[in-house]
């Protein structure tokens, strides 16, 4: 079943990260190859010809492209643990709603939180802080938002925790102040290997952001 | 117990069509509920609180949001034929991909398209063109995107392609579209609008034309 797997990754990214989570929960053994996105390789080039874009999972020579779609990819050709997504089609839509919300919002917000100043830098935190609430509304009493198990959509959110410790050090707040419950979640995540593995170090993320502002000449 | 199956949508948008061809293809009977978007009803503001948006699917009273999700949803409840999305996890994975690629690239292009004139419209329009080719690749040896019958991807493309684009190029004035730049497509097209339900669904032409050039018309006149 298992065959050869490759994924195409670059270490802070927070998309790369749900891959190697999902891989990591399924046990699955793979090559990882980290990619320069300043001089990407042939190999990404051919596999990602529409996006040019990592993640990239490659899967007995054929690439899967998206991470949610390789979270999706990878709970239904390892099906037989580690479940992801949950058997009941309604709670299966409200999981990929949810991570669909998270891709629409929480990674442009945060990316807004160290690329602008001023008045955008402020409504982008205010804004931030306000999805970041709804999706810890969502977690109600749970130890997970996949209910008693960690699932798809704690995979979708959980990489953005590494992010957080930038957002508040570029934003100048404090995300477990408005939101201890996801917090507390992320900790609680954190405690699994599989997660606590594929997340990047949140300091080397934010020398890694430093370092970014100065190569793309953002004061 | 009888299945409650409500649909609020907007009659010009794609992505309630999509919604309304699915059910129309697995045979599910709905109530139908049109949405003005300029005074949206308190029952969507209620199901749709997060995008505020239509389509919104309330199956016995519960509210699943966002086009493709809601797909999924009613492929996942309702099993009998036709299977919407492929059975093999690879093909399921690359019609979700290219159902992503239409709703975030190829759409935003589109509005490029109509909203520029001249050198802007003209790059717009080479790139729609490139999209659309590489959309028309996937059709190449199939006669539907799915395969031997139409399908999830087949849906996605027919509803922005066939119901809404060639509307919009109609009212612009331009004509990209043309079965000469893509043969496959078009093809694909005519067993298409074969199938009865697909004709029932699509956007009334005349009317959508005249929709399509008074949002045109009002937002150049804001932009002034």
């Amino acid at each position: 079943m298992e065959g050869e797997v490759v994924l195409l990754d670059f270490w802070p990214s927070m998309f790369g990260m749900r891959t190697r989570i999902a891989l990591a929960e399924k046990q699955i053994k793979y090559e990882y190859r980290e990619e320069d996105l300043r001089n990407k390789s042939a190999l990404l080039l051919q596999m990602n010809p529409v996006h040019k874009k990592i993640p990239v999972l490659i899967h007995n020579g054929k690439p899967i492209c998206e991470s949610l779609i390789q979270v999706q990819y990878i709970d239904e050709v390892w099906n037989d643990r580690a479940p992801l997504l949950p058997p009941n089609p309604y709670q299966r839509a409200t999981a990929r709603f949810w991570a669909d919300f998270v891709d629409k919002k929480i990674y442009d917000l945060g990316g807004k939180l160290w690329r602008t100043k001023g008045e955008e830098q402020e409504a982008a935190k205010k804004e931030l802080i306000e999805c970041l609430k709804l999706l810890e509304g969502q977690l109600g009493d749970n130890p997970y938002f996949g209910g008693k198990d960690f699932g798809f959509l704690d995979v979708a959110l959980v990489p953005f925790y590494c992010w957080f410790y930038t957002y508040e050090k570029f934003g100048r707040f404090s995300i477990e102040a408005e939101c201890p419950k996801l917090i507390a979640w992320a900790k609680r995540c954190m405690q699994k290997e599989s997660v606590a593995k594929s997340l990047a170090d949140q300091e080397k993320i934010y020398d890694f952001v430093l370092h970014l502002k100065k190569a793309l000449g953002i004061e | 117990m009888a299945d409650e199956v409500k649909l609020f949508g907007m009659w010009a948008s794609p992505y309630s069509r999509r919604v309304q061809l699915a059910l129309k293809l697995k045979g599910i009977p709905y109530e139908y509920i049109e949405e003005d978007l300029s005074n949206k009803s308190s029952l969507l503001l209620k199901y749709n609180p997060v995008h505020q948006k239509i389509p919104v699917l309330v199956h016995n009273g519960k509210p699943i949001a966002e086009s493709l999700v809601i797909l999924e949803y009613i492929d996942e409840t309702w099993r009998n034929n036709p299977v919407l999305l492929p059975q093999d996890p690879f093909e399921r994975s690359m019609a979700r991909f290219w159902a992503k690629f239409i709703d975030e690239k190829i759409l935003i292009t589109a509005r490029k398209v109509s909203f520029n004139t001249g050198k802007e419209q003209e790059q717009a329009i080479e790139e729609l063109t490139e999209q659309l080719k590489l959309l028309e690749n996937e059709l190449k040896g199939k006669p539907y995107f799915a395969g031997e019958a139409i399908g999830y991807l087949d849906i996605v493309v027919a509803n922005f392609l066939v119901f809404w684009f060639r509307n919009l190029q109609e009212a612009l004035g331009i004509n990209m579209f043309t079965q000469e730049k893509f043969p496959i497509i078009f093809e694909w097209i005519k067993k298409l609008i074969k199938i009865n339900v697909v004709e029932e669904c699509r956007i009334p032409k005349e009317r959508h034309l005249i929709y399509i050039r008074t949002r045109l018309e009002a937002l150049k006149s804001a932009s002034k």
